[in-house]
């Protein structure tokens, strides 16, 4: 096994709150610099950049794991990743009939633009990106995990759009793949202060809007490669494979 | 004010723990967030919510709450019914709006106590 470095919750320029220097070619230069080996990409209710950041990222070796953070009508963020761009734009299809139709005010919450790997503009997004969806916590993991994606409710550590904020605890009994904390908490405190998440793996992850924040926290992986599979493997403890 | 006569009075639909129905209504809390109602509801008070998450039963039971009261026409998932049954705290269901159903409920219960 080798040890790989990993920041799954990064946004992109695509996310209104999603600095404008966030292009997918500054994404993938940052993570390099910041030594990472796998990214995650998670824009608000979107996938609309994941195949952009995947091809240049994999020109110089950064896995990227492609997927969103999904709102759910409970205003709960979870991640949720796809091992396959067919899986992808399939979640993508469910992500544009759920998610509540608000016109997004650039002016109030930021643009919402598709760009090439050029950083031209191809598309702006009109739907409000950080409206929920209607989709419930228990829906999303169902539709999540139907596709074969991974489903990792977001920063359940936070007082503000985590389950413990919406629904007051994690539930004990969620399917979830992982649990991801923010960097405002370590590992050893979270699991000392919830002992009834003990079975679930644990990732860290920066929630990056800029990119001086990507990297700022990261999750380490021992597995064969980076890969979805290894990834998943490694989050159920499987074959060897682990989070460290 | 038990909670069968409020649910009487406001045409409220009954859809499970029907074996609280005697519970006392002491008051009411009125929030969709449920780490906020896990630190401020109080005991007897009837909560009012468009949660229909299982947790809202885990919260009702801590705080040893007197119903549960879904607004906007929301129904319960199904586990959620299972755990309203199994601790005896009904959950009761309208139509109505947040708004109206606290300015009912409120109203009623002021007549009540004079």
């Amino acid at each position: 096994m080798t040890e790989y470095s990993a920041d799954l919750h990064i946004h992109t320029v695509l996310s209104p709150c999603g600095s404008l220097d966030m292009a997918p070619k500054t994404i993938v230069n940052k993570a390099k610099e910041k030594h990472l080996d796998i990214i995650g990409i998670t824009d608000h209710n979107h996938t609309g950049h994941c195949r952009v950041v995947s091809e240049i990222a994999s020109q110089h070796q950064l896995f990227v794991l492609c997927g969103a953070e999904v709102t759910t009508r409970e205003d709960a963020h979870c991640l949720a990743f796809f091992p396959s761009f067919a899986l992808l734009n399939n979640f993508q299809l469910l992500l544009d009939k759920t998610l509540r139709r608000v016109t997004n005010k650039p002016e109030l919450f930021g643009h919402q633009v598709i760009v090439n790997r050029e950083e031209e503009i191809l598309q702006e997004i009109e739907p409000l990106l950080i409206s929920a969806t209607t989709l419930s916590v228990d829906e999303l993991e169902a539709e999540v995990h139907r596709r074969g994606g991974l489903f990792i409710p977001a920063h359940v550590n936070r007082s503000a759009y985590s389950l413990t904020s919406q629904l007051g605890f994690v539930p004990p009994s969620i399917n979830a793949d992982a649990l991801e904390i923010s960097k405002h908490i370590t590992k050893e405190q979270f699991r000392c202060d919830n002992p009834a998440l003990n079975k679930f793996s644990l990732i860290r992850s920066s929630d990056a809007h800029f990119p001086e924040d990507i990297g700022a926290v990261n999750t380490r992986f021992s597995i064969k490669e980076p890969s979805f599979e290894e990834i998943r493997k490694a989050l159920h403890r499987e074959d060897g494979r682990a989070v460290l | 004010m038990k909670v069968a006569e409020l649910a009487e009075k406001q045409e409220m639909k009954i859809v499970s723990g029907h074996q609280g129905l005697s519970r006392i209504i002491e008051g009411g809390y009125a929030c969709d967030l449920l780490s906020d109602v896990m630190g401020n509801a109080v005991e007897g008070q009837v909560w009012i919510t468009l949660q229909t998450h299982k947790n809202i039963m885990a919260i009702a039971s801590l705080k040893e709450l007197a119903a549960v009261i879904l607004v906007k026409g929301l129904q319960p998932d199904e586990d959620t019914k299972k755990q309203s049954d199994e601790e005896g705290i009904p959950i009761l269901t309208t139509q109505g709006e947040a708004f109206e159903t606290a300015g009912k409920i409120y109203r009623l219960l002021q007549e009540q106590t004079g």
